[in-house]
């Protein structure tokens, strides 16, 4: 069998060797922090024109994510790239001559993409957090506040599982326009259409992003999700398996 | 030792590899010859168990692709498309291939060095021409200093030094005992370097014979001799007991005796000639008359290619093709 710690070195080359994962992720972070930094500055100056109630549940630390909506589809497009640059360039057919045991191939792939993708979600999250309060002025949350610590280190946590539902579902797709051709648009617009409008939010719910982002509020009132913030993660962590596991089942049959 | 059994690929309606049995045999460079859709690509994709084959199976000394460990030490291939990343550097493409079969890192180097890219190691591959493709893909074959080499076309879009250099790779490689298996279309490329003949055509095998032996049937030399006086010539080589063979354009082939006996011959019946001349078939003629009833994709300007000796002559070996495939058929036998 291949050894898996070579292999795992062999897909941290790869993945440091290309300027995708540079330019997607260091993008990640900067949409993430900056839309955030905007919407909590605009956030703070309008407070006082907000109606009382929307003050009341005012979520400072979820405001300071409000770039997370556009940060994750760059988290989408690393996915999607780490594994389908595989198959446009034809590296695939290398790639499985030195380890033809596909699951260790690709499980190895996706391992360090995660690990990657949870470092930099974590520094964004954090960092959006911090840029985001400062923004804020006397609205501001503290990192000590009571859900706030989760909210943040949750929100790394939803941008890496939402880049490693990408790999599972380029896994599958092995195209990267047709997977970003889907993906894309499905997060950014159907998935929040669905969600906002009353006759679906049922079961919108239950879809990985708006399961996800529970983990990042901390005030919940007026939420219609059933569930709690560990649990919403949960929900999207098992459609991040789901997608994985959709994504071997194509690689160990097809012909690469 | 790579063995084929049965090796059965399908595309859809597409049988484009057909219950193939040959082994490749380690100390001789093998060619693997077939006209364009043969399935010679597709035959070596499924012996690196990149395709999955419909029926049959593959063994490299005896395991399957899957059960190597650390293939690239076993058998290294050079493909027919590229295989890899546009964007990352020769070095790095390199150091990531030998990184997941802990090869050791200096080897990258030594190898770069040997197909002549070391100037260009550092940048990215994207800029490479078809030749520094096809080299960088050599360098990746001999990565693991494997004991057998896969080369799908290796001198596809190399100048006149480089397809030198990979010919004597190529028996340099063998000579050290290792097993080359090369595919092409061209059979005088394979005369040059090859000790064994695989030919398949249509996915099925068609000849699986050693180089000698194909030269020995099939470079066979006769003489053309024309005359306006057919029924008198057959005569007199009928009296001399000579056996002439009439080719499509009436004149006649003559084998196994010289161009000067056959002049004396016609010159003693006082038979008048407008040609006489020694001919050679080509390997090449050879090669396409054997797969010509397998080709796919003819090109409508170009007839297809004159029957050279289609009947028997000397020796009753016409049928040569069929003969290999019962020897292949026969070795096949013994090893299963
Ligand atoms: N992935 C595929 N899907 C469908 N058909 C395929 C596929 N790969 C090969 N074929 C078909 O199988 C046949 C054999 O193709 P293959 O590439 O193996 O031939 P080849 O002998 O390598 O030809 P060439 O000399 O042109 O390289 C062809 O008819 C081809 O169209
Ligand atoms: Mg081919």
């Amino acid at each position: 069998m291949a050894v898996v710690p070579a292999v795992l070195r062999s897909e941290w080359t790869k993945i440091r060797s290309v300027r995708s994962t540079v330019w997607t992720l260091s993008l990640a972070v900067l949409i993430t922090v900056a839309l955030g930094v905007l919407i909590s500055a605009l956030t703070n100056n309008n407070f006082s024109r907000m109606p009382a109630s929307e003050q009341i549940t005012f979520d400072a630390t979820y405001t300071s994510f409000a770039g997370m909506s556009l940060g994750q589809l760059l988290m989408i497009v690393f996915g999607v790239l780490v594994v389908s640059n595989e198959y446009s360039t034809g590296m695939i057919r290398a790639s499985l001559a030195a380890v033809p045991q596909r699951g260790t191939f690709l499980f190895s792939k996706i391992a360090v993409a995660t690990l990657l993708a949870f470092v930099v979600g974590e520094i964004t999250a954090f960092i959006a957090f911090f840029a985001g309060q400062a923004s804020l002025g006397s609205h501001s949350a503290h990192i000590s506040d009571p859900g706030v610590l989760r909210a943040v280190f949750g929100g790394g946590l939803y941008l890496t599982l939402i880049s490693v539902f990408a790999m599972g579902c380029a896994a599958m797709l092995r195209s990267p326009l047709l997977s970003l051709a889907i993906l894309m648009p499905f997060f950014f617009l159907i998935s929040n259409i669905l969600h906002a409008v009353s006759a679906t939010r049922h079961v919108a719910n239950y879809l990985p992003d708006q399961a996800g982002q529970k983990v990042m509020m901390v005030v919940t009132t007026g939420d219609s999700r059933p569930y709690g913030p560990w649990i919403g993660l949960l929900i999207m962590a098992l459609w991040v398996i789901a997608a994985l596991v959709g994504g071997y089942a194509v690689l160990k049959e097809r012909d690469a | 030792m790579i063995e084929l059994h049965g090796l059965t690929k399908r595309f859809g309606e597409k049988l484009a590899v057909d219950s193939l049995t040959f082994s490749v045999r380690p100390g001789m460079v093998t060619g693997f010859l077939g006209p364009n859709g043969a399935g010679k690509s597709t035959t070596m994709r499924l012996m690196l168990g990149l395709d999955r084959p419909t029926a049959g199976d593959v063994r490299i000394d005896g395991k399957h692709y899957q059960d190597l460990d650390e293939p690239l030490r076993y058998i290294g291939a050079l493909l027919e498309a590229q295989a890899r990343h546009p964007g990352r550097s020769a070095y790095n493409h390199l150091l990531c291939l030998a990184q997941s079969n802990r090869i050791p890192r200096a080897r990258v180097a030594e190898v770069l060095d040997l197909v002549g890219l070391q100037a260009v190691a550092k940048k990215r591959t994207k800029g490479f021409s078809l030749g520094m493709g096809q080299r960088l893909g050599i360098a990746a074959a001999l990565l693991g200093d494997p004991t057998i080499l896969m080369f799908d076309e290796p001198v596809n879009g190399l100048d006149p030094e480089g397809i030198h250099w990979i010919r004597n790779l190529m028996k340099r490689l063998a000579a050290e005992g290792r097993t080359v298996f090369v595919s092409s279309h061209l059979m005088s490329e394979m005369a040059l370097t090859a000790d064994h003949l695989v030919v398949i055509g249509k996915g099925k095998l068609l000849a699986d014979t050693t180089m000698a032996e194909f030269i020995r049937q099939n470079s066979r030399s006769f003489v053309r001799v024309r005359t306006p006086q057919p029924e008198q010539l057959r005569d007199a080589l009928h009296g001399a007991g000579i056996t002439a063979v009439t080719a499509a354009d009436g004149s006649y082939e003559i084998s196994g005796v010289t161009a000067a006996r056959l002049g004396d011959l016609a010159a003693q019946h006082r038979i008048v000639l407008h040609e006489l001349s020694p001919q050679q078939a080509s390997l090449e003629e050879a090669f396409m008359q054997l797969t010509a009833e397998t080709v796919e994709y003819h090109a409508h300007e170009t007839p297809p290619p004159e029957p050279v000796a289609a009947e028997p002559v000397a020796e009753p070996a016409g049928a040569w093709g069929e003969n290999w495939q019962q020897r292949g058929r026969g070795r096949s036998g013994e090893g299963g």
